[in-house]
């Protein structure tokens, strides 16, 4: 098997007083997309945030690409390649769309270009101007996708990505994701719409409880949908 | 030749006088809009270190022989360098807790550094001259301007200026602003916000001790300088809306001009009507002029 490129072992984080990973464990192998799957308040955004390095109190191991990065602030941890998109999409109204999508510095070589860029969001090229909150629901999706590609970083945390969209912008959503991952991002991804998880990713983890508790690769999906289906408890 | 019930030369002169105040005003208050949006303190500080940066200009001539235009740049330097240690030392250990405690604490640096100059140079003020290039004025026929205050006006536009600039139209201000609305992801995306939060301060304050070398010429060099302005300009910026660059300028400006007419008609009422003002946009519009209501 290939190193992973991400390796989270026993992370544990709170928030306040309020123990909310129990030591989750899992790895993202290179050029895949993986997805961590689970019930509302499960821990699959702490996870996130936890590696990101958002959540001040954590502990456990979090490796990319053998740096060990539980002890670096966020920047430090952004600037090791790895870009979010967090859950409630962070657009900021205080900057246009073109400010929006230029934000975050360049950190490595090799990211999209904005020609590129605007190539996979044609939307994004015709709002530049307008209050990056004015954009839709949808919009403010793809923006909050867009502007992490530009930056160099090859491993994206996108954080339910179709949360509360219209089915049509969920398959373009699916369509983008799967299209980066040929162009060999490698993706963790949050989901709750498990139809859409099962559809564009490689490898499959349980959130429960703030644990990982189970681990299915694409193969095994069909033969484990009940299981699956129990866990999310839809 | 009346105007408004007034002469004009009466009227003109208040109106000058206004517009050099709000001149001051707008620069201070700026310094403490920029200070506001990233670091969530309302900065006691910042009158102080305007008399700083009045004395380091001071100073520099006194001591070194260094004159007015270095002293533009030298000062707000000296003092901005000082404002980043205060940040990196004294208010990042206690960021994150409620920022009463960060007030609190810029309230006791303005004690401890105008106690310390009173100290040392007493209440009574140093004379600072105008600058040889500077000297006269102009005959407008209505009234004389002195070519210093017209100096300082022209001055306080291009900085007020210039500092909209940074904020509102390049990509270091669009970070800045992001970092206002949400600095935990400005940071997930790889910027060192609490760097950011240093500069600043540092700028601010540089604003401020910026604002205290064009006051040094007129008013005299005093330690209490800073507190007989500063509690106006708080009044001004939240006026103009708390953390609004814009608004902190434009009300920096319309008020100093509002105290300067005020003058001319009922002048027994020109030293409160900025507080009648902010009663009455605070009860007609609470997050200011300029402000996003929440
Ligand atoms: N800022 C916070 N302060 C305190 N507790 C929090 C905070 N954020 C989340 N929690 C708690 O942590 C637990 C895990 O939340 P988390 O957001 O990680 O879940 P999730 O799996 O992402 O859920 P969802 O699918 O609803 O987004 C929940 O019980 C939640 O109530
Ligand atoms: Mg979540």
């Amino acid at each position: 098997m290939t190193e992973p490129v991400l390796t989270v072992e026993g992370l544990e984080a709170w928030y306040g007083e309020s123990h909310i990973l129990h030591g989750v464990s899992f790895e993202v192998p290179p050029g895949q997309i993986v997805t961590l799957l689970g019930r509302n308040g499960a821990g699959k955004t702490t996870t996130l945030r936890s590696i990101m390095g958002l959540v001040k109190k954590r502990k456990g191991s979090v490796r990319h690409q053998g740096e060990e990065l539980i002890a670096l602030p966020a920047n430090r941890i952004a600037r090791s390649g790895i870009a979010y998109c967090p859950e409630e999409r962070g657009i900021f109204s205080s900057l246009n769309v073109k400010e929006n999508l230029q934000l975050p510095p360049t950190i490595a070589d090799g990211g999209m270009s904005l020609d590129r860029v605007y190539e996979l969001f044609p939307i994004l090229k015709t709002r530049g101007a307008s209050q990056g909150t004015k954009l839709s629901g949808g919009e403010q999706q793809m923006l909050a996708i867009a502007r992490i590609l530009r930056t160099g970083a090859r491993i994206l945390l996108l954080d339910e990505p179709t949360e509360g969209l219209a089915p049509v912008i969920v398959q373009q959503i699916g369509t983008i994701i799967t299209r980066l991952k040929e162009e060999g991002f490698t993706i963790l991804l949050v989901e709750q719409n498990f139809r859409f998880a099962e559809k564009t990713g490689d490898l499959h983890y349980v959130v429960e409880h703030g644990e990982v508790v189970d681990r299915f690769e694409r193969a095994q999906v069909a033969g484990n949908r009940d299981k699956i289906t129990r866990y999310l408890g839809v | 030749m009346d105007f408004l019930g007034v002469p004009f030369p009466v009227f003109a002169g208040q109106l000058l006088i206004g517009l050099i105040n709000g001149a001051f005003y707008a620069v201070l208050s700026l310094g403490l809009a920029l200070i506001f949006g990233l670091l969530n303190i309302v900065n006691f500080a910042h009158g102080a270190l305007y008399m700083v940066g009045a004395f380091v200009a001071f100073l520099l001539l006194d001591v070194l022989g260094i004159g007015y235009w270095p002293a533009l740049v030298l000062s707000p330097i000296i003092v901005g360098v000082f404002g980043m240690a205060i940040e990196r030392f004294l208010l990042r250990p206690i960021a994150d807790l409620d920022h009463l405690y960060g007030l609190l604490l810029t309230f006791g640096l303005a004690l401890l550094i105008e106690g310390l100059f009173r100290q040392v140079y007493g209440v009574s003020g140093e004379t600072y001259a105008i600058p040889a290039a500077l000297q006269g004025g102009f005959n407008l026929g209505f009234m004389f301007l002195p070519t210093y205050r017209a100096w300082v006006i022209v001055a306080a536009v291009v900085v007020c200026g210039a500092t909209w600039f940074l904020i509102e139209q390049t990509r270091l201000g669009a970070t800045m602003r992001a970092a206002v609305e949400n600095a935990d992801l400005v940071r997930a995306f790889g910027v060192n916000v609490p760097l950011l939060v240093t500069l600043t301060y540092g700028l601010g304050v540089a604003l401020a001790a910026f604002a205290g070398v064009l006051a040094a010429p007129i008013y005299s060099v005093n330690p209490l300088m800073g507190s007989n302005i500063i509690i106006v300009v708080f009044a001004i910026v939240v006026i103009g809306g708390l953390g609004s660059i814009k608004g902190a300028i434009l009300s920096g400006f319309l008020l100093g001009i509002a105290e300067g007419v005020t003058r001319v008609y009922y002048p027994e009422a020109s030293n409160i009507i900025i507080f009648v003002v902010m009663a009455v946009v605070l009860i007609v519009r609470p997050a200011g002029l300029f402000g996003k209501t929440a």
